[in-house]
């Protein structure tokens, strides 16, 4: 593996059946790599968690994945709405989500708790108004 | 089990991944909900669901699940088979509905494989 790698996705708004390109590239790219398949599988999930969010709450946004031999980063950065109330929004079952997001399987109030439980260290930092940046280590 | 047992246990169709017909399967999860199903890794694991769109493929794959059945005799929408090609993954369709497809399987010894502490 070379020392440092990087990726960069942009995600897209417009069409919900296409969030998760990027956690999918991510997935397979990782796999090349030689990654251990469980390291993998926590990116990935954890990954695709914030992509969905990103294309429910936040009119899509970028991530960026630095992986290097020690561990695995994902900055994940949007400039929607922002997160009113982290502490309620990092508890299963809280969910903000439309209705209609229901009805596509999401909106279970599992997202951030799911991003929590499989990374080592998230990171949110999230302004009302201006955006969110979840940032979400994996160590290798 | 195998994807074949659940295929013959579920009278069910294989849409999709017949030359995964002998892989084993281990766990089981049904739901509807994906934030739901992401949130307990299981190994070599089926998913039974009544949803139908393209997220439930990217759900198994990000999960590494090894089989989908959907349940009353849905068919995913064209787009979602065609995610899943190439994938090390059998589609399967059931008349039952998802609690008896579920109970057929758990009555022949798969679980579930995640305690709720």
């Amino acid at each position: 593996m070379n020392d440092r790698i990087v990726l960069t996705y942009h995600v897209s708004p417009e069409d919900f059946t296409r969030a998760g390109e990027a956690s999918s590239d991510v997935k397979n790219k990782l796999k090349q790599m030689g990654v251990s398949p469980s390291a993998v599988r926590k990116v990935a999930i954890a990954m695709y968690e914030g992509e969905i969010n990103m294309v429910i709450h936040a009119n899509g946004g970028d991530i960026t994945v630095e992986i290097t031999p020690e561990k695995i980063v994902m900055i994940l950065k949007d400039v929607g709405p922002g997160i009113a109330d982290v502490e309620k929004a990092m508890q299963e079952g809280y969910s903000t989500a439309p209705d209609h997001v229901r009805s596509l399987g999401f909106g279970a109030g599992m997202g951030l708790p799911n991003m929590k439980n499989y990374t080592d260290d998230i990171q949110i930092d999230t302004k009302l108004g201006v955006g969110t940046t979840v940032t979400m280590t994996i160590n290798l | 089990m195998t994807v074949r047992d659940i295929l013959e246990l579920l009278d069910g169709e294989i849409l999709l991944g017949e030359e995964n017909l002998d892989t084993e399967v281990h766990t089981a999860c049904g739901s509807d909900m994906m934030s739901d199903v992401l949130a307990f890794v299981k190994d070599q694991s089926v998913l039974l669901t009544g949803l139908c769109n393209p997220q439930v493929i990217r759900t198994a794959e990000m999960m590494d699940i090894v089989c989908i059945v959907f349940v009353r005799g849905k068919k995913p929408e064209a787009g979602a088979i065609s995610l899943a090609e190439g994938r090390d993954l059998a589609i399967l369709t059931t008349n039952y509905s998802l609690f008896e497809a579920c109970g057929r399987l758990y009555e022949k010894g798969l679980t579930g494989g995640a305690k709720i502490e």
